[in-house]
């Protein structure tokens, strides 16, 4: 393996020969326990390029459960009239078809497909599907690492995401559906057996499936800390890691730190469910009898959840800010603009998640005095968040752009990040919030700004990178036509949906025939779900496109088909375990040498020349 | 020839990346505590709050985990020495005691239940310190595992000191010290709101 013929070594090869740092890895041979058949290989593989593809292809999965979800409550939020007798084979039991043949959707299953959707998709597909895949492929490559500190613990990690994923589709089986309380599991609704059929076992299972999804998160989590601290490889210093790894550092350390907050009010919340307990539950009476519960706080719950919830949408969003920050660097040849006002503003976005939570808060009825604080906070956290913004347009501005679909989407991930930044700050506003909480505005902004955004950044890396996943490239076109009808129809979705909002339309309701005042917004529905449909197809596209490519894309014959500066792209097509057949590279400069001195890009290990200063 | 040896022996610091990596997750576990403790004190300031008094056996059970690291610590320490029966008995009596630990706290909650007459489910400042202390309960189990992987190490394997074996030790017994270290913040944390 080692010997490669000295000819044909490329500039970035033999600058690796040369100053390369010998570990030794491949002199013991180990038998290679990590890939010695098919099951260490593809199953319980300890090797991190393996494990990101694995949580990769679940987080798919899961997205296409949880979009599929949509497109149903979709329907009955745009159709209500129409007969959904023909998901009768789908979904059996819940819906019911009158003599006239007409079927309609229960509305208990309606509550328990938006909660599920909720929860699949911020959980499995954008906290597991996005970090776990690309903190997974990226750090070990990008510091100059064989792997994670722990790479059987980072198995582990997936295989608790797995048996999470288990649990939670199983509990959409269950004859009293799945836990329909909503993704943010508020009590009573949560903690009362009694208040809706999800919530005796459909609720029990929800509670377990996140908290091995908790375990799988803290053991990827503090592999990806730890590797990032002390793997890094010889020169690779803090203020030389691509912004991708500054991204998943803080998202691991903001995980680390605000999941077991969760955990704790679960555990709360299920002695109060099964234990008789009352640190959620108040004097409640469910028809006409009192239940045992005296003097238990409900807010108290909504600020334990708040305090992971908050920090938890940016675990979603620093690692595609990540993802984009680099892609946009690359593809448009010009080193990120701002590097080190960039990592500040990560780290800054990471500090002030932590005391914002109660923005969620401000109509559940906390001291409006408290509120301000809240309001100030979450105000100050537009500011980095504008930085950011700033810079990569910044980036892009005056480029060598080359639109593929990486780019496209990153620029479309922008383009979302500021739509749906700027109606968050009308809602940190506790006074407009007052109108807005709870409508279809809350609705639109968040889906535009993380789940949207979110997406987008996950496109952007998945093209990006698929050709070091796979060795080939995914098809560009697809990927373009793909852009244009997700970017387009995500916006014919979403902006209507702040309409409704302002003129007061509730979130979560089944049904708005009873309200006269709605009546109006019927055929904007049906507009929305429309578009909902159409950009369903493209995710469709996207998912051919994707395993197409696997087994038939155009192969990818240079190392660095980009021209990207980034380690990654200094090892093998088809990095075998141990990333480097030989010596790790050593890093000389930093990551964002673009344009520099008439040379399109210079690579990491590239020593610097005589006078040159590093980077920023 | 110089420069290369310099960088074979490079490496970023000196703790282990393995025992870093358990530090960061004890942080972890911290956070969860945190949090019940601030719950715990939000709950108490609204009111309908029963006080009473931390059960006597709270002590005994400290008093037992306490001891419990001490031997544990001297069990590396004879580990080290090759002092193979010491070794193997400290690190026995150290996981006893984690038993009488759970034992301890068990009887604890018992005195709650029976002597201050607050089942779980009278009252929310019984409930707190029931949900707190089975929490950290659990991860003492946990440790109760690793013991009794050490002891199959001490007990079928044969006494060498290497550093992988030095290694796991080290990290036994920082986890060990951990949820020790996590009781004795509980229990002040419960002592300083009764007072
Ligand atoms: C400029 C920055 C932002 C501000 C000022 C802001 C503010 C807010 C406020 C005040 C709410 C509560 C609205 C209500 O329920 O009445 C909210 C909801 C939400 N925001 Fe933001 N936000 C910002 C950026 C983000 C980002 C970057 C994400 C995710 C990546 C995000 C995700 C969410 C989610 C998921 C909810 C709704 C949760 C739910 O009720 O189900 N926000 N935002
Ligand atoms: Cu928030």
């Amino acid at each position: 393996m080692a010997t490669i013929a000295k000819e044909h070594l490329t500039k970035e090869e033999s600058l690796i020969e040369e100053l390369g740092f010998d570990d030794h890895f491949h002199d013991h041979h180990h038998g290679d326990k990590y890939q010695s058949n098919f099951i260490t290989t593809y199953i319980f593989s300890q090797d991190h390029k393996m494990i990101a593809k694995q949580f990769l292809i679940t987080g798919m999965f899961w997205a296409l459960i949880g979009a599929s979800m949509s497109i149903i409550f979709r329907l009955q939020l745009g159709f209500p009239e129409e007969s959904m007798a023909w998901l009768k084979p789908l979904l059996g039991k819940w819906i019911t078809i009158n003599e006239a043949g007409i079927g309609t959707l229960a509305p208990e299953f309606y509550y328990a497909l938006v909660t599920m959707h909720g929860t699949i998709i911020v959980f499995f597909v954008l906290t597991a599907g996005l970090s776990g895949t690309f903190s997974n492929l990226l750090i070990p490559l990008q510091v100059g690492a064989r792997d994670m500190a722990s790479p059987m613990l980072n198995m582990f990690s997936y295989w608790f995401f797995f048996l999470a994923g288990l649990i939670m589709f199983f509990s959409l089986f269950l004859s009293t559906g799945p836990f329909s309380g909503g993704w943010t599991a508020y009590p009573p609704l949560s903690a009362l057996p009694q208040a809706s059929e999800g919530s005796g076992a459909g609720m029990t299972m929800w509670v377990i499936s996140l908290v091995f999804f908790v375990v799988s998160v803290l053991l990827g989590g503090i592999n990806y800390i730890t590797t990032v601290l002390n793997l890094r490889t010889k020169g690779m210093n803090m203020w030389r890691l691509p912004l991708t790894i500054w991204a998943f550092f803080v998202t691991a350390i903001l995980g680390l730190l605000s999941f077991p907050v969760l955990v704790s009010g679960l555990l709360l919340v299920m002695f109060d469910k099964g234990l008789g307990t009352s640190f959620f539950l108040s004097e409640i009476f469910i028809g006409g009898a009192p239940l045992d519960h005296v003097g238990g706080s409900p807010v108290l719950y909504q600020h334990l959840f708040w305090f992971l919830g908050h920090p938890e949408v940016y675990i979603i969003i620093l690692p595609a800010m990540g993802l984009v920050s680099e892609v946009l660097s690359v593809h448009s040849r010009k080193p990120i603009f701002g590097y080190k006002a960039m990592v500040f503003s990560i780290l800054a976005i990471g500090f002030l998640s932590f005391i914002v939570w109660a923005h969620h808060m401000f109509m559940s009825g906390v001291n409006p005095w408290i509120s301000n604080f809240f309001v100030l906070f979450t105000l100050i956290i537009a500011v980095p968040s504008a930085v950011k913004v700033f810079n990569w347009i910044t980036t892009l501005y005056g480029g060598n752009v080359r639109f593929t679909s990486a780019c496209l989407f990153s620029i479309g991930f922008v383009s979302m990040f500021i739509s749906g930044g700027l109606t968050g700050i009308f809602l940190g506003n506790s006074a407009i919030d007052i109108q807005m909480h709870d409508t279809y505005f809350v609705v639109a902004h968040f889906h535009i700004v993380m789940g949207i955004a979110a997406f987008f950044g996950m496109f952007a890396g998945i093209y990006h990178w698929f050709p070091k996943m796979y060795g080939r490239f995914m098809n560009e076109t697809l990927g373009k036509m793909h852009f244009w009808g997700t970017m387009i129809g995500a916006y014919a979705i979403f902006w209507p949906m702040h309409y409704l909002g302002m003129a007061g339309v509730p979130r979560r309701y089944y049904l708005f025939s009873n309200f006269d005042t709605f009546s109006h917004f019927t055929e904007m529905n049906k507009f929305i779900t429309v578009a909902a449909i159409i950009v369903f197809m493209f995710q469709i596209l996207f998912v051919v496109n994707f395993f197409y490519s696997i087994f038939k894309g155009r192969k990818v014959t240079t190392k660095n088909p980009w021209g990207a500066t980034t380690l990654e792209w200094t090892t093998p097509i088809n990095a075998g375990h141990g990333n480097w057949p030989g010596k790790i590279p050593t890093v000389q400069r930093w990551a964002y040498d673009y344009g520099k001195d008439g040379r399109e890009f210079i690579s990491q290990v590239e020593p610097l020349a005589e006078g040159e200063e590093d980077g920023h | 020839m110089d420069i290369v040896a310099k960088e074979n022996t490079f490496k970023r610091s000196k703790i282990h990346p393995k025992k870093f990596a358990l530090g960061v997750a004890c942080a972890s576990i911290v956070m969860m505590f945190v949090a019940l403790s601030s719950a715990y004190m939000v709950r108490e300031a609204q009111g309908n709050w029963v006080e009473f008094a931390i059960p006597t056996k709270f002590f005994f059970s400290t008093a037992a985990l306490l001891t419990s690291s001490l031997c544990l610590h001297f069990s590396y320490f004879f580990f080290k020495k090759e002092q193979t029966v010491l070794y193997r008995s400290l690190l026995t009596t150290a996981f006893f005691l984690g038993i009488a630990f759970v034992a301890f706290q068990y009887q604890g909650w018992n005195q709650i239940m029976l002597e201050a007459g607050l089942p779980l489910g009278a009252n929310p400042s019984a409930d707190f310190v029931y949900a707190i202390t089975f929490l950290h309960a659990a991860h003492v189990l946990g440790g109760l595992i690793v013991l009794i992987m050490a002891m199959i190490h001490a007990f079928y394997l044969k006494h060498r000191v290497t550093e992988r074996r030095k290694l796991r030790f080290e990290m036994t017994i920082l986890y060990w010290h951990f949820v020790d270290f996590l009781w004795l913040y509980l229990l002040l944390f419960l002592i300083f709101h009764k007072m």
